[in-house]
């Protein structure tokens, strides 16, 4: 059979905020760019988040580059490389700024500056007190950023392919990327983007937990890609949870609840926080609210018929504050949880929230893996930005508006990176004859398949077994037990069937496609936080508890590491954090409290 | 509505930058969208190709629904 082959400069997979930024830079530099996203641009992920981008501006009162870079190594719980994060919080006013000339409408303050409020770990004069570092525009940040960007890229002529989904990464003998195939979803064809440089920018993928406040779409399809063309994952075993998601939906219920007075309660009605952090109570940060809710579930203290949730309380609050205070909260309690909560608590869980390690990059933006005893060889023609990247800035624990900053900062240093190795002047190395057999082989054993797994039923064996035995607190015993079973449902997603056979339009092959994605994730998770003994950041494991020796549990003599998950043999292996900044010394290792 | 106008309808549902308009409109395809007369179906496509935003205010009621070929869709999809 033959493929169509399209060829380009440049292909970049993803068209969030990660994705439109590095694409600007191709396109801008005169090279001939396409993007591929599963869906309309702005209709990516990105335009869920309203928290706001960081930025040490410093126009609300004083701040430096510094300060930031110190709270983000604090909350990475030093899992962070210091020359990453030292790179990114110091281009990170050059890219806000950027981005107001591209037309985002920013909330300003009275004398026309970019207006700047204060967020969770964001501290002046290093960890002192909190700062006012984030820039939003109202409750769009995301949104806005997309489309000023979007804006951008047409005028650029960045060509793109919209409802078009990549499948697979194509490499040479020599280990060389040269582009992907993808799939048409309108007419079901299988396209070759035949390029010299690749960026993947394809975001998260929460949507291998059972509760995630990721849409749909997060289903990891860059790093699914990424595995099976034999590159390792770093740091898996990190998630940030969010303590409040609607049980059963996972919809996000903001940190602003708690501070309006909301009350955590168990099946008791006890206000249980007050026992875990007598001071902060239910303002508490947000892992130890987290691990405060599942020791409570765990120990049969959850609510209703399986006591599997907890409550969030406003019952005490004034309706009108409700309303006025906290926009939306009651409509998603109506909405997904069947309760008003001016009337009555909203059930609530831990809910998954980000992915910390990823696509193991460069601060350049460029993809490394070990090689002859080098951990940072890195991969020819192959670059990747954003949530599915791990550069890795966020370590064991992403600080809430670092990641708009991390697709800005490493989006725009992957399209330079990309421009300067093109300008370079390599040509287009030529295409393996199998370059899209694999791609081919995966979409006929799905049409072919009689008697396969059903793909609905197996992504949610995947998501209970992610959270029952890899959640926001973890054992040693039910991880043990979670790899053999994350291993089990591999098999049924390596066997997969679906009913509807047609070319165009067929969701459910692409849902089957999405679906051999998470599975690549959800091992890789599995797997890497088994291995790790200690805490860290999000990891927390029972069986590394807080003592005078390990405050927090974290062991820094053994586990001061970055994981590399192996997927060619599901084999672990470490690589050691980079703890030298660029022009700075070094932030020493210090317990992590707040 | 032909087989493939559906799935493309589908999928720009089931797919959207915000998770509650994800569960929202999947429940409303698996439950409502049958019950529809085809007018209103065109109606539906149209409204699905809102900004995901202002979808959400539409339905979640922070934003009123001032279109009148809207409002019986929306109340379907307000129904829990
Ligand atoms: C509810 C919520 C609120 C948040 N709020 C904030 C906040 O206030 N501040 C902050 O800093 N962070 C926030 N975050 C995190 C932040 O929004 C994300 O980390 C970030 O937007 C990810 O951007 P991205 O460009 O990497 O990916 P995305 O925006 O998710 O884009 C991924 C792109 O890849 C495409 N794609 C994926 N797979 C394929 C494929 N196989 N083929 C073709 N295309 C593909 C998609 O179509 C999409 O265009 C929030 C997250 C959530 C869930």
């Amino acid at each position: 059979m033959s493929i169509p082959v399209l060829k380009f400069d440049a292909v970049i997979v993803g068209a969030g905020g990660a994705g439109l930024r590095s694409a600007i830079q191709l396109s801008e530099a005169g090279l001939k760019t396409a993007v591929l996203s599963k869906v309309f641009p702005t209709r990516s992920h990105t335009v869920a988040a309203q928290g706001g981008v960081a930025a040490s501006l410093g126009n609300s009162e004083e701040d430096h580059w510094h300060w930031h870079m110190y709270d983000t190594v604090k909350g990475s719980d030093w899992l962070g490389d210091q020359d990453a994060i030292e790179f990114m919080v110091r281009k990170a006013n050059e890219c806000v700024v950027e981005l107001e000339h591209y037309g985002m409408p920013f909330d300003r303050t009275d004398n026309g500056k970019i207006y700047q409020r204060p967020f969770g770990g964001h501290m002046s004069n290093f960890g002192e007190k909190p700062v006012r570092r984030s820039c939003a525009a109202a409750d769009r940040t995301g949104h806005a950023m997309l489309h000023a960007m979007y804006q951008r890229n047409v005028k650029a002529n960045t060509q793109f392919f919209v409802e078009w989904m990549a499948l697979d990464l194509i490499r040479d003998s020599e280990g060389h990327v040269l582009g992907v195939t993808a799939m048409e979803m309108e007419t079901g064809q299988v396209v070759i983007f035949h390029t010299r440089a690749t960026i993947f920018a394809t975001g998260g993928a929460g949507r291998i937990f059972y509760s995630s406040t990721n849409a749909f779409i997060n289903t990891g399809d860059g790093l699914g890609m990424a595995a099976r063309a034999g590159i390792p994952l770093e740091d898996m075993e990190f998630w940030q949870f969010h303590p409040t998601g609607v049980a059963g939906a996972g919809v996000l219920i903001t940190e602003g609840v708690r501070g309006e007075g909301g009350i955590l309660r168990n099946a008791n009605k006890e206000r249980f926080m007050e026992r875990y952090a007598p001071n902060a109570k239910d303002l508490a940060s947000r892992d130890v609210v987290s691990r405060a809710m599942t020791t409570e579930i765990n120990e049969g203290r959850g609510c209703g018929v399986n006591k599997d949730y907890v409550l969030l309380d406003i019952t005490h609050l004034d309706p009108n504050t409700i309303m006025k205070r906290l926009p939306g909260i009651r409509e998603i309690g109506l909405q997904f949880a069947g309760v008003d909560c001016i009337k009555e608590p909203l059930p609530v869980v831990p809910t998954c929230h980000y992915q910390m390690g990823g696509i193991p990059t460069h601060y350049s933006g460029r993809v490394v893996t070990p090689q002859n005893g080098d951990y940072n060889t890195i991969v020819p023609g192959f670059y990747a930005a954003g949530e599915c990247a791990c550069a890795s800035v966020h370590g064991a624990n992403r600080l809430g508006t670092n990641s708009l900053l991390d697709l800005l900062v490493f989006g725009k240093s992957a399209g330079d990176s990309a421009v300067e190795d093109l300008k370079a002047g390599k040509a287009h190395r030529e295409l393996p004859k199998d370059a899209a057999e694999k791609s081919l082989a995966r979409i006929a054993a799905l049409d072919s398949r009689k008697g396969g797994a059903n793909v609905h039923e197996t992504r949610l064996a995947m998501q209970r077994t992610m959270q029952n035995h890899a959640g926001v607190f973890r054992f040693g015993d039910l991880l043990k037990s979670g790899v053999e079973k994350i291993l089990e449902v591999e098999k049924a997603a390596r066997e997969l069937e679906i009913k509807d056979k047609s070319m165009a339009w067929n969701t459910a092959r692409t849902e089957a496609l999405e679906m051999e994605n998470l599975i690549e994730v959800a091992k890789a998770t599995m797997i890497s936080a088994e291995a790790r003994k200690e805490s860290r950041g999000a990891h927390v494991r029972d069986d590394a508890p807080d003592t005078p020796e390990f405050p927090n549990g974290r062991n820094d003599a053994e586990w001061l590491k970055h994981t590399l998950f192996n997927p060619v043999d599901n084999s672990i292996s470490y690589k050691p954090v980079n703890m030298q900044p660029l022009t700075v010394e070094p932030i020493a290792l210090k317990t992590r409290s707040y | 509505m032909e087989r493939a106008d559906y799935e493309r309808l589908r999928w720009r549902c089931i797919r959207r930058a915000l998770l509650e308009l994800d569960i929202s409109l999947t429940r409303f395809l698996d439950e409502d969208f049958e019950s529809l007369s085809e007018e209103q179906k065109q109606v539906f496509v149209e409204m699905a190709d809102m900004e995901d935003h202002d979808l959400w205010y539409l339905i979640s009621g922070q934003e009123e629904c001032t279109d009148p070929r809207y409002a019986p869709i929306v109340a379907l999809l307000r129904k829990s």
